[in-house]
């Protein structure tokens, strides 16, 4: 069975809510760096995930964002600049075509994202982005 | 396809037939008043494919007067290479003399002197006769409309666009992308698209709810035995510079990713030149070129940059066609065995006074204009500058709406925004309201009042310059610096965002401007939605009535730092 990319979002989206991640109330490097162990048992590689995303939001209060990592079991989403960073983590089963979810977030600033993937065979992959929140209104 | 060495020997040899040496020729000739219309079209037909790019013409159907800028400033990969160049080192750069009609043409030099020996560009009707002779010699040239053309004067926003679609349509362009065409609204858009002949392209157009593709990004061609296929790309940040909420199910976006895929879709039909019809400024199509393999051809708009000559970022050629109806572009080229082996270029400046009008284009224009004669020839003042808006940082048209801004609201600061749209006007001459208009002709024109903290107001300041000075493309969106008056600032560009921007002073009493204090601030073309205040273009006549003659200084509050 071949998922359009309707159902995936759908699923992504149902899949978003299994792992909420408790962080402190403000973010700091610190707490995003302690996450990112916390969920790969160290610092990951960089490479091996994608990060697709407006590089300007049109609307800091509902950002669409896709994370894929071919053969990833779970990819964890980071917010690093949001007062609190945990966005969720996709959890993918062998039932999944292929490791690849979409969500929408809220970004309070300009910030990087981060998407940390583990993959069946243990190892970790992570990729960074970053996504800008402006004013706007001066183009043209 | 050819390798990347023999593509440039190509271009290389391509241009020096046409390119420098022949835009030089017919310089000579017009400096000894011999410039003829045969000697400004003249092109030896080459290849099988025939392009003609018009790009950001503003709805300016008439002739106008346009100056180039004479601060256009590149920062990151750009910096220092065409089109950042600007004045003096633009003529060196691509071997021209000053005091001639290409000088002129592309750039700020002796601008007024020229302009009263070369007189006004642009006009539908002479770029009619441009097309006209291209056609008699490729009856299948492809037109190509890169957008910004239903909007920015009086008449396309007193009939919603519908005076540019009546011209655009009797010159048959084979497609178009968009930018300014979506702040009429969505509704409109769509009442406008669902009547065209010719497909409304935009590959980064999407459904906003479900992320789906919501306008058609591309149609094929069969021309001269070649199937080429062009690709529209609309203007990326629409929803942020301009009104999201006129056009509320749409969203953008750069989307290279979504471009690689046409690409790719595209040559799997078959196409064997691949053409990207691109409203997505010049830096970003530099960008672009570089990161994606598989286009041939880009024609670039939005950012209004005038190029003499393609700009070759690996195997793609990037076209920059100016605006205001100011230059056509036409692109010959010989596409055989599925790839480019040779081309020709010119950029034709449309100078008014040589080119021909034709005949039923000009009764066409004169017909839509009609309606609104009264009141696009009614003089409201005369300038004794010279008003115009194109440069980084500000320009005599926007420090006069500044001016009228400060002294009609009773403002501290005035803001206003960093269009590169907008004609010039020569020192002596009548300022009518068709002029304003062609300044400040908008859908969101309300001219608000309200208190902004000094910090606040410093934020502005950096977002905007982080919009055109960020050193990575994609994060720029075009247009040039907020304008400012009452207020002085230092501005470095190298610098990131949060620290471009020093030293504001309110003109007014010569004190630092305080982040804690509040100041009243006036501007206009706010994308929020329910902005109250007069229009623009009221507020404006109002001024500018009451001044009568209107001089404008040198503006030495916005100053450099950081060489």
């Amino acid at each position: 069975m071949k998922l359009s990319r309707r159902d995936l979002f759908a699923l992504a989206a149902g899949l978003g809510a299994a792992g909420l991640i408790k962080l402190p109330a403000y973010a700091s490097d610190d707490a995003v760096e302690a996450a990112i162990k916390k969920f790969a048992g160290g610092m990951p590689k960089t490479g091996g995930v994608d990060i697709s995303a407006p590089e300007i939001a049109e609307n800091g209060n509902t950002v669409p964002i896709e994370v894929s990592a071919a053969g990833a079991t779970s990819i964890m989403l980071l917010a690093a600049g949001n007062p609190n960073p945990g966005v969720g983590t996709f959890h993918f089963t062998k039932m999944n075509p292929e490791s690849r979810a979409s969500t929408r977030i809220r970004l309070a600033k300009t910030q990087d994202v981060v998407a940390v993937a583990k993959m069946a065979d243990g190892s970790t992959a992570m990729a960074r982005r970053e996504i800008k929140v402006t004013i706007g209104g001066c183009g043209g | 396809m050819l390798s990347r060495r023999d593509f440039l020997q190509t271009s290389f040899a391509a241009s020096a037939i046409v390119g420098v040496s022949g835009f030089g020729n017919w310089a000579k000739l017009s400096a000894q008043q011999k410039l003829t219309q045969n000697q400004l079209l003249d092109f030896e037909t080459t290849g099988n494919v025939t392009l003609v790019h018009l790009t950001d013409c503003h709805a300016q159907l008439k002739p106008v007067w346009f100056r180039e800028p004479s601060i256009n400033i590149g920062v990151g990969e750009a910096a220092g290479k065409p089109p950042h160049i600007s004045g003096e080192a633009f003529l060196e750069a691509y071997g021209l003399t000053s005091g001639t009609p290409e000088a002129y043409a592309l750039s700020s030099v002796d601008f007024v002197a020229m302009a009263q020996e070369y007189g006004r560009v642009g006009g539908f009707d002479r770029i009619s006769t441009i097309l006209k002779s291209i056609r008699s010699d490729r009856p299948d040239a492809l037109f190509l409309d890169g957008g910004d053309t239903w909007h920015g004067s009086m008449t396309a926003l007193k009939t919603q666009g519908q005076d540019m679609v009546n011209v655009m349509n009797a010159l048959k362009p084979d497609a178009m992308t968009s930018h300014w065409e979506f702040t009429y609204g969505i509704d409109r858009v769509t009442e406008i698209v669902d009547g065209l002949e010719f497909p409304f392209l935009g590959a980064n157009i999407f459904d906003s709810e479900w992320n789906e593709p919501a306008y058609e990004s591309h149609k094929i061609f069969e021309r001269g035995g070649v199937k080429v296929a062009v690709i529209g790309q609309a203007f990326p940040y629409l929803p942020i510079a301009n009104p999201g909420w006129m056009f509320p199910n749409l969203s953008f976006g750069i989307r290279e990713e979504r471009m690689r895929e046409v690409v790719d879709q595209v040559r799997a039909e078959g196409a064997e030149l691949v053409v990207l019809l691109s409203h997505n400024g010049f830096d970003v199509d530099r960008k672009m070129a570089r990161r994606l393999p598989g286009i041939d051809v880009i024609l670039s708009g939005h950012t209004h940059d005038a190029l003499p000559e393609p700009v070759v970022v690996n195997d793609t050629l990037i076209v920059a066609s100016g605006s205001h109806g100011k230059f056509v572009s036409r692109l010959d080229l010989d596409v055989r065995e599925g790839g480019v082996k040779g081309f020709k270029y010119r950029l034709i400046p449309v100078l008014a006074d040589v080119i021909a009008p034709d005949p039923e284009l000009s009764a066409l224009v004169d017909a839509q204009r009609a309606p609104f004669a009264e009141d696009l020839a009614a003089v409201i003042g005369k300038t004794e500058s010279l008003l115009y808006r194109r440069g980084n940082f500000n320009g005599t048209w926007d420090d006069l709406i500044c001016q009228a801004l400060l002294e009609e609201r009773e403002a501290d600061i005035a803001l206003s925004p960093g269009f590169r749209w907008g004609p010039s006007l020569l020192p002596g001459q009548d300022i009518t309201r068709e002029d304003i208009y062609s300044a400040t002709a908008m859908t969101y024109p309300n001219v608000y009042r309200s208190e902004m903290t000094g910090a606040f107001i410093h934020t502005i300041m950096e977002d905007v310059a982080d919009n055109l000075f960020n050193p990575d493309p994609y994060y720029q969106q075009g247009g040039d610096m907020v304008r400012v008056g009452g207020m002085g600032y230092t501005i470095d560009v190298s610098k990131p965002i949060g620290e471009r921007i020093t030293d504001m002073v309110l003109l007014k009493t010569g004190e630092a401007i305080n982040p804690d204090k509040t100041y009243i601030v006036s501007g206009w073309a706010s994308v929020n939605e329910g902005t109250e205040g007069p229009p623009i273009y009221d507020l404006i006549e109002r001024y500018i009535a009451r001044q009568g003659t209107v001089s404008m200084k040198p503006n030495t509050a916005v100053r450099m730092a950081g060489g």
